[in-house]
Parts: structure tokens; sequence; C-alpha cells
């Protein structure tokens, strides 16, 4: 498989699980909006700081506001839309891989996309995301059901998880800095809040079946983080990542990538659950995903690279 | 019941004037291979016929069938246009046209190999050494050069026309990267949708197979017999027109659809890609990009498109590249009037398929008569594709006719002209009715081991009203193509 083709795989599937998490997101967050009560003024400047969005977006540059930047912007590369962009592109680009069914199914997301994000600023709702989100798992399931366990296949998946274990640590860093810290007004509210987090991660019904107790910040967060058997939790992650990487030829250096941010996760104290050490742990966890990426970069995607086989 | 008011055809009262029509005869009855799908359509409401138009349309933005066009410097992705009416031929007819056009594309692989040789033909007297001399296709780094079984054009697309009494003439023969077969294939695939009751009444003979024959032809080019050879599929890049298709027969046939950045030649002259395991060898190249391109260390110097040393690899035998570098000198319309006399001459044949009449600038007799009559004649360039560069004398000024007059009479070689054919007409969805839009044809011929003709090929149509330009890029739509009995 060329390494053009699979860096394209690899950002295709990237960005179609930074869609569905995006889009989930913000059909969480609109409902959460509508429980809480209007003194409490939570704003869009939350996902947009999860999403990473925050530094890009300032109220003067961007009249249409909050949502519509993050959601429709054109002028914003991490915006949804930019990032169906993107994804329908690559998926365009690698037509001769990627199974037809599954092009299709990107084809239309786009034009759906592309139909009604914008529309969806005026009144915000979750109607549009939960569809999104829809059709990103159907894209799944047909990758999943259709792709033979070749290259592409470890690519997809490997760019699917290394997005989830991104969104997933991202949302434990600012749900523990901002939850565990003060804003005292919220803690009122702290189930709703911590039903939230794990809505925005598909991880809800799931928490109730295995965790079995009320909801409380440091569970949501250790389940979060340390379940082994929840598909978004980073331990889980962290082994299909593994396990994708095994499949894949020279893969030695990205291994080694891997035993570092394993050795993190299983260092880290969850018995105290410190925001500032919570915080600190996902900061170094993003950067371990970080140079994991890197490492896949250069053994794989970057075709300047390529060394004649032995 | 619908009202007759809203049945969409009197086939009475369908008038294609002067043209010869595929689907209806002068009497207007249809024809022999147009029976079943004119009871169709005769049947059909206006409010079905456009719903069927709406819903190919719809499958097309949603498979995302596109082509590329460049237009106010930004490249813009195009849903492919499509008319729901297929063209119909007859089967019997078809197998003449097809033994023609294997004819053909036989006979200028000779002749392309013959001009890389001994130049037989020249020395003969059968062919004049100047329009060898100066083609432009002519590439001295491919004298003496022999890809296998000897054929250098391996795929053809000629463009057929008919004329007002029904005869099929050859317009011209692309063979440096003709396109167009992917949309065959899926506007096959549409119209299987939109007419399933047609295809279970009738024989309409299969096209599916194309994908398949050109994969078995490329893997029989290759240096390494025996061996799983290894075909790739190279491609300009995504902002070529043609990227769909290019990705469309990668994907169909399991090749990698490669660019140029994505291979190397190695010190060993073998071709290699850059792929995940690290180099991988490279056995059969299926090129998209022209010639000239292929490789800066011969050809264009600037070109980013190409890979260092293709040539000196395709020379050693490490790699084959289909069509063979070299090909393009009979890609040219001047070459194009001695077709014929090539028939003859290495085949010992008479030809099956006509040429169009037409006129070599470069000789002062008809030189003389061209630029008298430019009015009613049409007027190309010798190495021009894609229907740029032409005058059609009947719907030209003045003024454009004057600047022909001008750069024939500077370059007769690089002109030839050729009387106005009015192209045959089929009935074509406008407005909810249907009308009549002249359409010709583009069947794709493969020469490896062996031949293989499309049965059928792709129907382009003008949608313009009286246009006989069916260019995509110039408002040109498609057809399916039924070949019928």
């Amino acid at each position: 498989m060329l390494s053009r083709v699979a860096e394209r795989i690899y950002w295709m599937s990237r960005y179609l699980e930074r869609v569905e998490n995006a889009a989930r997101l913000v059909a969480v967050y609109s409902e959460l909006l509508l429980d809480l009560p209007e003194d409490e003024k939570l704003d869009w400047s939350l996902p947009l700081q999860i999403l990473g969005m925050d530094g890009a977006y300032s109220r003067s540059d961007h009249e249409e506001g909050e949502l519509s930047f993050l959601l429709a912007s054109q002028g914003n590369v991490a915006s949804v839309l930019s990032s169906m962009n993107f994804a329908r592109e690559n998926a365009r680009t690698t037509r001769d891989i990627v199974p037809s069914e599954a092009w299709r199914a990107i084809n239309e997301l786009h034009l759906y996309a592309v139909k009604s994000l914008p529309g969806m600023i005026r009144r915000p709702s979750s109607v549009v995301p939960a569809e999104i989100v829809g059709r990103c798992h159907q894209i799944t399931g047909i990758l999943e059901g259709t792709m033979s366990r070749g290259p592409a296949y470890w690519f997809v998946r490997l760019g699917r998880t290394l997005e989830r274990a991104d969104m997933s640590s991202r949302i434990i860093d600012v749900a523990a800095t901002i939850l565990l810290t003060g804003r005292d007004e919220l803690h009122l509210h702290d189930s709703t809040i911590w039903r939230a987090v794990l809505r925005a991660q598909s991880a809800y019904q799931m928490y109730r079946q295995y965790v079995r107790r009320r909801i409380l910040g440091p569970d949501v967060l250790r389940f979060l983080l340390r379940d082994a058997d929840f598909p978004r939790s980073i331990t889980h992650c962290v082994s299909v990542l593994e396990e994708s990487l095994q499949q894949l030829p020279r893969c030695e250096k990205t291994l080694a990538e891997m035993a570092a941010l394993r050795n993190r996760l299983e260092g880290i104290d969850l018995q105290t659950m410190e925001p500032d050490v919570v915080h600190l742990f996902a900061d170094e966890l993003q950067l371990d995903l970080a140079s994991l990426h890197n490492a896949i970069f250069e053994t794989w995607l970057n075709p300047m690279a390529a060394v004649r086989p032995d | 019941m619908e009202s007759t008011r809203n049945i969409t055809i009197d086939w009475a009262g369908y008038d294609p004037g002067q043209a010869y029509d595929d689907i209806i005869d002068g009497s207007g009855n249809p024809r022999k291979a147009a029976h079943e799908l004119a009871a169709r359509l005769g049947a059909m409401s206006s409010r079905e016929l456009r719903a069927r138009q709406q819903a190919a349309e719809s499958a097309i933005v949603e498979t995302g069938i596109t082509f590329t066009v460049y237009s106010e410097g930004q490249n813009i992705d195009r849903a492919w246009p499509f008319d729901i009416v297929p063209r119909t031929l007859d089967r019997a007819e078809w197998r003449t046209t097809e033994a023609g056009l294997q004819q053909r594309l036989r006979a200028l692989n000779h002749f392309i190999d013959d001009v890389y040789h001994g130049q037989r033909i020249i020395n003969d007297g059968k062919f004049p050494r100047e329009v060898i001399e100066s083609s432009k296709n002519f590439l001295t780094a491919c004298v003496g050069a022999s890809p296998v079984h000897k054929v250098w054009a391996n795929i053809c697309g000629s463009d057929l026309v008919r004329d007002k009494d029904g005869t099929m003439y050859v317009l011209e023969d692309n063979l440096r990267v003709p396109s167009g077969v992917s949309y065959m294939l899926e506007n096959r695939a549409i119209t299987k949708q939109v007419f399933p009751e047609l295809f279970a009444r009738q024989k309409i003979m299969p096209v599916d197979d194309y994908p398949a024959e050109l994969f078995n032809m490329l893997v029989s080019l290759s240096p390494r017999p025996g061996d799983d050879p290894h075909v790739v599929v190279l491609t300009p890049g995504i902002y070529n027109s043609a990227y769909f298709e290019h990705s469309y027969l990668a994907r169909r046939m399991g090749a990698e659809l490669v660019e140029g950045s994505d291979l190397v030649v190695g010190d060993d002259d073998c071709v290699y890609m850059r792929a995940i395991e690290g180099l991988t060898r490279v056995d059969v190249i299926y090129s998209r990009i022209n010639a000239t391109f292929l490789d800066p260390e011969v050809f264009e110097k600037a070109s980013m498109l190409g890979v260092p040393g293709l040539i000196r690899s395709w020379r050693a035998g490490k790699v084959a590249i289909a069509n063979a570098p070299g090909t393009g000198v009979a890609d040219d319309k001047v070459v194009y009037i001695y077709v014929p006399d090539m028939i003859r001459y290495y085949l010992g044949e008479e030809p099956i398929l006509a040429n169009v009449p037409t006129y070599q600038c470069a000789d002062p007799d008809s030189l003389k008569y061209v630029l008298e009559h430019l009015p009613e004649l049409v007027v190309k360039p010798a190495n021009e594709s894609g229907g740029y560069g032409m005058l059609v004398g009947p719907h030209s000024t003045a003024k454009e006719r004057a600047l022909f007059h001008d750069l024939i009479q500077k370059n007769p070689r690089n002109y030839v002209a050729q009387p106005v054919i009015t192209l045959s007409t089929v009935p074509t969805v406008v407005n909810r009715k249907l009308e009549p839009r002249h359409v010709d044809l583009r069947p794709f011929i493969l020469q490896g081991e062996g031949m293989y003709v499309t049965p059928g090929g792709l129907t382009r149509v003008a949608l313009r009203r009286g246009s006989l330009v069916v260019n995509s890029s110039q408002g040109g739509g498609s057809k399916d193509t039924w070949v019928v009995g």
C-alpha cells in the first residue's frame, strides 16, 4: 500500500471520528443547556475549549457567534463542516481503496452536513447532530463490515482510535479542571453535568450497567480512563492501538511509543483524583498521543522516508 | 389513468430534421433495435419521465460520479451530466463496426512500430516522410524500443459519427490517454436502475467486462511473467479532469492508483513505489499522463508529474507502460488521413470502416479549397483534443474565419478540414419532453495478446438544440449505449 494513500485513509478516519465526536458533543451540550437554569449561564465557550478551538475564536472577529464558528465556519479549519470536507476529500482521493458503499455514505453525509449545519445555528437542537452521529455509526459499520483486515483497515482503525483517545483526554481534562475546581454554583447540578460528560462519550448506559453506583465525578473519570472494556475509554483505545500497530510491518518504533503511553496510564493515582493531577495527566496524555502520531507518520506515512525492503 | 395530454411523446410529431435518428426511422417508426425502448417511452407520462430523470441525477450526486472542470481559477468537481434515454445499436451492424475498429487498431500498431524501427511504409513511398519529421509527437527517445507483442497503443478510444444517410464514419482515433470508459460503465449502472424492465425483456449486451479485460491485457505486458505482476494506474493527480476515471479504473481492477511522486527508479533500472512496506517493485504502469510528461530526464524538464529515469527503465524492459510512450505519433489528424492506406499496406485488407473525407492543408490544392470554403468546413488542429482550437464553419463569425485563414496559411501542416457531418440524433429529455439531440460514440478497443472491443461505448450528446459539440467540458452530456439483438 502506498504511503500517500495510507496517509489519506488514516486522516479520512481521523476526520470522520472528529466529526462524530464534535457532533455528539454539540447534541449533548444543547440538551444540557436546557437542563440548567437560566442564571447558571453556561455558554458555547466550553465545547470550543474541549475541541481546542478556543484559541482561534474571538468574539470581535467572529460575529456569527461561537456555535456557528464551531459548526459551520468555512474560515475555521477545525469546524465540523471543515472536518467533513477533509474527510470527504480524503475519501474521494482514495476511492480505489475505500469500499464504495462507505464512499457513498460519506458523500451523502457531506451533502447532508453542507445542507443542514448552517440552518442549525439559528435554532440549536440535537436533531441535526444526532443525525450526523448516526450516519457516522453507519460509516463505521460499513468499514468494519466490508474491509478486509489488511493495511488499509488497520490505518482506518489507527486513525479512528487515536482521534477517539484524543477526544476522551480533552473531555476528561476540561471536565476535571472546571468541575473539580471552583464554579461552586454548578455543584448543585453535578450529577446533571457528569451525566452529560458520560453522554458526550456515549458512555452513560455502559457506566450505569457496569459501575452501579450513583454518578460521582471521580468514578466517571476512572471509568473513562481505566475501564478496559468500554470502547471509548483511554485504556481500551490503547489496547486497540497496540493491536492495530502490531498488524503493520516495521512497527517497533511505534510500539515503543505505546509502551510509554501505557506506563503513564497505569502509573496515575486514581484514588485521590486531585484536579491539578488530572489536568497535568491529561496534558501529558495528549503529548503522548501526539508523539505516537509522529511515529506513525515517520514509519509509514512519510513517502520520502521509504526504504527498500531487505 | 394519466390523461393523454400528459403523454411524453407522439413519435409522429418527433422531428430530427435532416439528421439520421438512431431510434426513429424516416417514417416515424422505431428502428429494429429500439422497438421496446420506443414503446416504453411512448407509454410514459411526462411526470414519470421527469421523475426518472431526477432519480438518475440524484443517484449521480449521491454516488459522486463527477468530472473536474477548471473554471474561474478553481478546479470544480461537477456532477456528470447524463440523459436517461439510451442510444440503441443493432447487434448485426455492431459486429461489422467492431471488426472495423479492431482492423484499424491492428494497422495503427503496425504503423507505430514501423515508424520507430525500419520506416518501411515511408521507404515504400506509401506515407510522406515530412509528416513524421514535422510531428511533435514523434519521440526520438522511443526509436528502436520494443514493447511487448509489438503493440504500442494498448488502449484506443475511436470516435464514431453517423452522417445523414446513416453511414458510420471514424472521426478520429484517440491513442494517447483516451478517457470516458468509466462513464460508460456508470451510465449503464444508472440505466439499469432507471429502466430495469427493459433489461429483462430483451438482450442488451453487457459492458461490465471492461475492467477485467483491461486488467488481463495489462498483466499480459508484464516483464516478469509467471509472478503476480504489480499493476499500477499512474494519474497526474486529483486536479486532473479525468481523476474520477483514474480512481474508478484502479478500484475496479484492484490496482494501486499512483502519482509520479509515489514512484522512483532504482539503480537497477527497476521502478519502485513508496509503500508502507518500503520500496515495492512495479511491473506494469497504466499511464494516464501524456508521454512527454513521463520522464523529466528525457522530455519536459519541468514536469512535476513524471518519474525521473522512467524511460530508461522502460527501454531496458524492466517495466511496461501502456500506452507505450511515443504512441501519440499516430494520434494526429494528418496521420488519420492515411489509416485506410495503412490497412491495405500492413494487413492487405480493405478498410471496413470509412474515414470522414479530410483535406490536408499541407497539400496545396487542398489548402486552396479549404481557404475558399471555410464557411462549410470544420477545421481542426492536427494535434489537439477535447474539441479545442476548432473552427465550425457554419456556426462561425467572419472574424473567426479570418483568424483561421491566417492560422492555416502560417502553418498548413498543423491543420486539416472536413465537411460538416450532421451527427445522428437520439431523443433526449428536455423540459419533460423528448427532443432530438446530436450524438457521437466512443467505443474503447484493447490490444495486448488478443483484442477486445466494448459493446457499444460512450455516447456523448450535445445538449443544446442544434449543437454538434458533445464534449462534457463544453456543455455536452452522455447516454447509455445499448447493443440490442
